[in-house]
């Protein structure tokens, strides 16, 4: 099963080699990861998002505590949560098919961030499944460009933190 | 008052207590080993090897239980000192491990001597630090022995550039560290031990398995007194010798892989382990969906990562062994009261029927030189009070079965990543520590040959270790392996006449050198051997046929075990394991 974690490091040099080391040198495979400051300047969150049983997501839940500079980690997926990506897609879409790009990156709250007379830059957030969903749409239109964040999630309020 | 970073170093390992490091010179480290020329309170060991800088302070460490310091140059210096820093790391071992680096500036550049050590390091340190500013020196190094020496220990490395070493800064010695995102358990839950004593109390078969977390925890008073409060059998994992008296009648001596056929049975009859300080190795577990089938698991250990790694867990506890045994014994004097004697009489009774079915032997008969002899002799003739260190393979093995170790911290060997070239070294940082002590490095011909070089650290520095080497003439276990498991093609373990004269070697280090070719010869050499106080190397040319019994082979459950006595029926009963 897939599960978000995220971890509230130490904001030191050599912390995300650290962590990936583990995830590379125990066989834990990452699906996506994302880094950032907090508002604190000294400690950094990362989100993994990674996968497997029960037996190794706990494994690597303590195998993160164990590291020194890891201050906190919580999985996500026992919590009530919102998870979000973003994606930026550049798309030169045939001339009939323009208006259609356009439709679909407004049905998805996409905003064009770029365009060119041959090219839009549409830049969409949201969970995995609509960013999916956007790529699906816009794959026939032409598809030059593809980049893609890894995730980010927060827990909701109100939820009981373990 | 202004110091240089070189100053502030040593000044820092002497507010730790250092007394002795283990080290080498070279081009970045040059300013604090000028300043180490005029030192009197710390005493730096000059090795012949970087690994055996490492492996020395491995053994003071493991002796004393206090951090081993070694101190080695940048580039080659730094990544020899790796195979000793991964030993440490594999078995818990507090070790600060200072290296020098380029100057800041250049670092990146390839420089001369330059390598990413940090980088090299960090999966096999239990942390490790580039020092970039001066001010930060003495905080790094506080903190450096803060983890190295708490919750589970491991070893620490410290990677110093040049210029840090010359600039200066105000020298402020912190009380104490706190680091936030640090903080071992040490005091087990209350509930879960409770919980413990009583699973304790309703089991027919309970049986201790005793690893390295109760030496390192300090434990041994603590467990001998649960053991015998309950009348617990004890078995220990390699790394849990000397844990508990190995020749209380509680204990089963080691299980796993080449354990005892006693331990071994109890594991898999067992219906409650009690693990505790040990990580369920697959040493130890052989086969693990086979191993300990009918058994409960209650396992104490203060690293949780420990804990359901490798087998199921039914009660764990996190916390310091020495802490929860301590809270444990207590509520079994409380609450807890039972006829144990009473109890546990049948349980006592089975394990000493398999005691005697198949008890550790071998050819006792035998005219020429039995490892296992060699071993016996060691341990009546010192009475068990010596310090054992040993190299890898066979000659570990034997030590680990045919000497009895009745207290902590007087078996120094390399278990979790199985170091050949390990005991030297550590014999002579034991040896440093305890300068009246018997300390004896077991050694087999070709894991001396790693680091025989040491022998000129232990003859400078009169360190009078002995060094029994098994002489076999090729790699024994692997040999072992290969006959078992191979069809006897022995590709590159013999070593034959490749194998140096070992008397001709210790007199060119000007150390002692005696052979002994006959049964005979055995006592004499090693009563020579102990009564001089220099270095010695005893050569003891053994059988090379001699294999390693009971063994577990690699993939069986832990009771699939080989025997001496099978030896010729051994090829169908392999074919059965498989």
């Amino acid at each position: 099963m897939r599960h978000t974690i995220s971890i509230l490091v130490e904001n030191k040099f050599g912390v995300l080699s650290r962590i990936s080391g583990l995830f590379s040198g125990r066989g834990y495979n990452i699906e996506s990861l994302s880094v950032g400051e907090t508002i604190d300047p000294n400690v950094s969150t990362m989100t993994i998002v990674t996968s497997g049983d029960d037996w190794i997501v706990e494994q690597i839940n303590k195998q993160l505590n164990k590291l020194i500079d890891v201050i906190k980690v919580v999985d996500m997926t026992e919590l009530d949560h919102v998870e979000r990506e973003m994606v930026m897609i550049k798309v030169s879409p045939r001339q009939e098919d323009k208006a259609e790009v356009l439709r679909i990156a407004d049905i998805f709250r996409g905003r064009i961030v770029d365009s060119s007379p041959k090219t839009y830059t549409i830049e969409v957030t949201g969970n995995e499944k609509k960013i999916e969903a956007f790529v699906e749409l816009l794959k026939p239109m032409g598809i030059k460009e593809f980049v893609r964040t890894g995730k980010i999630a927060i827990s909701r309020e109100g939820v009981k933190k373990p | 008052m202004k110091m240089t970073g070189s100053e502030i170093l040593l000044e820092s390992l002497k507010k730790e207590g250092v007394k002795h490091l283990f080290g080498y010179p070279g081009g970045v480290v040059l300013n604090i080993f000028d300043l180490l020329y005029d030192e009197k309170e710390l005493q730096l060991i000059l090795t012949r090897h970087e690994q055996g800088a490492v492996h020395a302070a491995d053994g003071y460490a493991r002796a004393t239980g206090k951090v081993g310091v070694a101190l080695v140059t940048s580039g080659p210096g730094a990544t020899n000192t790796v195979t000793g820093i991964a030993t440490a790391a594999m078995d818990s071992i507090p070790l600060v491990v200072i290296t020098g680096q380029v100057p800041t500036m250049l670092i990146g550049n390839d420089a001369f001597q330059e390598a990413d050590i940090v980088g090299i390091t960090r999966p096999c340190t239990k942390y490790n630090f580039l020092v970039k500013n001066v001010n930060d020196l003495a905080l790094t190094i506080k903190e450096a022995f803060h983890i190295a020496n708490t919750g589970r220990p491991g070893p620490v490395l410290i990677d110093l550039p040049k210029d840090v070493t010359t600039s200066k800064a105000e020298f402020h010695w912190p009380d104490h560290v706190k680091i936030r995102s640090y903080n071992p358990t040490y005091e087990g839950n209350k509930y879960m031990i409770t919980q413990a004593a009583h699973m304790i109390a309703k089991a027919k078969k309970p049986l201790i398995i005793a690893g390295g977390g109760v030496i390192s925890s300090d434990a041994a008073k603590e467990l001998r007194e649960f053991a015998e409060l309950t009348d617990l059998p004890v078995t220990m994992t390699m790394m849990g010798l000397g844990g508990f008296p190995g020749s209380h009648k509680l204990s089963l001596g080691m299980l796993g892989m080449h354990g005892t056929y006693y331990a071994n049975k109890a594991v898999q009859d067992s219906d409650l382990l009690i693990a505790i300080g040990m990580r369920f190795d697959d040493r130890v577990t052989g086969k693990i969906d086979a191993f300990a089938p009918n058994a409960k698991i209650i396992h104490i250990d203060i690293d949780p990562t420990s804990i359901r790694k490798n087998v199921r867990v039914d009660l764990p506890i996190v916390g310091d062994v020495r802490r929860v045994l301590t809270v444990m014994n207590k509520v079994i004097h409380e609450e807890v009261k039972e006829p144990w004697a009473e109890v546990r009489k049948s349980w006592v009774k089975q394990i000493d029927v398999w005691k005697k079915e198949r008890p550790m032997t071998y050819d006792r008969d035998a005219d020429v030189i039995k490892p296992q002899y060699v071993i016996e002799k060691i341990h009546e003739l010192t009475k068990g009070d010596a310090i054992i260190a040993t190299e890898v393979g066979q000659n570990q093995m034997w030590a680990a079965q045919f000497y009895k170790y009745d207290k902590p911290r007087t078996w120094l060997s390399s278990g979790g990543l199985g170091t050949m070239g390990y005991g030297l070294p550590a014999a002579i940082g034991a040896q440093l520590a305890f300068p009246n002590k018997l300390v004896i490095d077991i050694a087999g011909d070709g894991s001396i040959q790693m680091n025989i070089q040491e022998l000129a650290t232990a003859v400078i520095n009169k360190l009078p270790v002995k060094v029994a080497i098994l002489n076999n003439r090729c790699l024994g276990m692997v040999r072992q392996w290969q006959e078992l498991f191979f069809q006897e093609r022995y590709s590159h373990t013999k070593l034959d006449d490749t194998v140096p004269d070992f008397v001709k070697v210790a007199e060119a280090y000007s150390a002692v050198g005696l052979r002994a070719t006959k049964k005979s010869e055995v006592e004499p050499v090693l009563k020579e051997a102990f009564s001089v106080k220099r270095p010695v190397f005893m050569d003891f040319v053994i059988d090379c046929a001699e294999k390693v019994y009971p063994m577990v082979p690699a993939g069986a459950a832990i009771d699939q075990m080989l025997f001496r006595e099978e030896e010729k029926k051994l090829e169908k009963k392999l074919k059965a394991v498989k």
